[in-house]
């Protein structure tokens, strides 16, 4: 173990490879955020319907997301849609897969964000002559985007993180994919991954920072 | 024209409203008053089709509010209420409350809109408090800011539901004064109270309600001069 020489600027020498790879994790990050956001209000209308099949599609939904491997759904989405004749990138499978994660669990989210929003306010919307609709998009879904600013903010870091499962289906252009082909060329291990979870760590954090940032500018009240 | 006619409603076993009947002509002030739990907040919520009714009718201007083809968004847009719990809308500003259902439901344009806010929140005395959010207002400025926003809709009858009992006292009078207002502007009201001297001062008529049942309705001084119902007598005899 102690014969490990540590080469440093081989390694670092990689550096601007590994940069694009986080610019590619980001980006499957980002999109699968706004889709997963996306599809969590519409699975929240399916939820508030009062219909019994939408109903039964969002809690299928959010128990198969929130209760199996990450791993496994984005799995699924390549080789399982594969059994299909569904044939999807790894970039898509990946980004599909992180999306229909994030949609489960922002959509449990938004459960628990309504229930802090009384009942009062999609009254006084309705008697303002508001359709159902109308109330949701205008009063509630606000509120309800607020409250959940938090959860969205953890999930985006997590969704950072997923992309890294992406080696399951073979994805080797974002930040982990690239990581581990140079390593797979170099044998650099530790210096490599070192500064992969770097890169991760300092991607996090610049999420968190600037969703605090954001919250203070967006929330006035 | 207000018009109930034999109006029964019940929360599972529990019998609500028990046959009401009464009209309420356009420019008049009603004001309904009754113990806790005698159907008066239900009423006001059918008269909207906030809720629904087991039997009987209710025609706002000839139209029967619970009939399959009304158009309750459309109905909705000329009766305002304002609720006993403030429901100002915390994530927008005092002007944009009294805008949104103006741009939404009306389709006014925001200009539009945006003045007829302004001229509304002026009526009861907000001009200084358009880009404040409401959560920095006091009790009373919120409720002022609630009957502003149905105002705003240019509503043809107002409903009140016990806007100052959630007030500090000294809160009360400000609301009170803006409903004199409105009252004395010709609005057609139905206001319920526990304000017993306000109901005196401005209602052309007073409903008592009872376990359901509009035990008595009269003008001012004859419901509060010469009460015949006896519970009403009792009501009376403890609100003093
Ligand atoms: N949504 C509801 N579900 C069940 N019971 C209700 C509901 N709303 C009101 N009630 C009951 O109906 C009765 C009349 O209520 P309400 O109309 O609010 O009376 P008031 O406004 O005169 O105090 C009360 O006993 C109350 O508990
Ligand atoms: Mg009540």
């Amino acid at each position: 173990m102690f014969n490990y020489n540590f080469r440093w600027n081989q390694a670092l020498n990689s550096l601007p490879d590994m940069l694009e790879g986080a610019l590619v994790t980001m980006e499957i990050a980002i999109l699968s955020m706004v889709i997963g956001i996306t599809v969590a209000i519409l699975l929240t209308l399916f939820r508030l319907s009062g219909n019994r099949i939408l109903y039964a599609i969002a809690t299928t939904w959010v128990e198969i997301a929130r209760n199996t491997p990450a791993l496994f759904q984005i799995y699924m989405v390549h080789f399982g849609l594969g059994g299909f004749g569904i044939h999807l990138s790894p970039y898509m499978s990946l980004l599909i897969g992180i999306a229909f994660n994030n949609a489960g669990y922002l959509t449990e989210n938004f459960r628990g964000a309504l229930k802090a929003i009384p009942e009062t306010q999609t009254r006084a919307a309705r008697s303002l002559g508001m359709s159902p609709l109308q109330a949701f998009q205008n009063v509630i879904l606000p509120q309800m985007l607020r409250i959940s600013f938090l959860p969205m903010t953890n999930q985006m870091v997590w969704a950072i993180l997923m992309t890294s499962l992406g080696a399951v289906v073979a994805m080797n252009t974002d930040l982990y994919g690239v990581t581990s082909e140079l390593n797979a060329r170099t044998f650099r291990t530790f210096e490599l991954f070192a500064i992969a979870a770097v890169i991760f760590y300092l991607i996090t954090k610049a999420i968190t920072l600037s969703a605090r940032l954001l919250a203070a500018r967006l929330f006035r009240y | 024209m207000i018009e109930i006619q034999n109006v029964h409603k019940s929360f599972g076993a529990l019998q609500v409203l028990k046959g009401i009947n009464l009209t309420v002509a356009k420019g008049e002030v009603l004001t309904v008053i009754g113990g806790s739990g005698s159907g008066k907040s239900t009423l006001l919520t059918c008269i909207n089709g906030l809720e629904q009714i087991d039997s009987g009718r209710i025609l706002v201007d000839g139209v029967e509010v619970h009939a399959k083809s009304t158009d309750l968004n459309k109905l909705r847009e000329k009766i305002g209420i304002v609720f006993q719990q403030w429901n100002a809308f915390p994530h927008l500003t005092v002007l944009e409350n009294v805008m949104l259902a103006q741009i939404k439901v009306l389709k006014r344009s925001k200009s539009d809109a945006e003045a007829e806010a302004v001229r509304q929140l002026n009526h009861v005395g907000l001009a200084d408090k358009l880009k404040v959010y409401p959560s920095r207002l006091s009790g009373g400025q919120q409720q002022r800011m609630a009957i502003a926003r149905a105002l705003a809709m240019s509503p043809d009858y107002m409903l009140f539901d016990e806007v100052t009992s959630a007030l500090d006292p000294q809160l009360v009078g400000e609301v009170l004064d803006t409903l004199r207002m409105l009252a004395s502007e010709g609005m057609t009201m139905i206001c319920v109270t526990h304000e017993m001297k306000f109901a005196r001062e401005v209602s052309d008529r007073v409903a008592f309600f009872h376990k359901g049942v509009m035990a008595e309705i009269a003008a001012p001084e004859e419901l509060f001069g010469a009460p015949k119902d006896p519970e009403l007598q009792k009501f009376l005899a403890a609100t003093h």
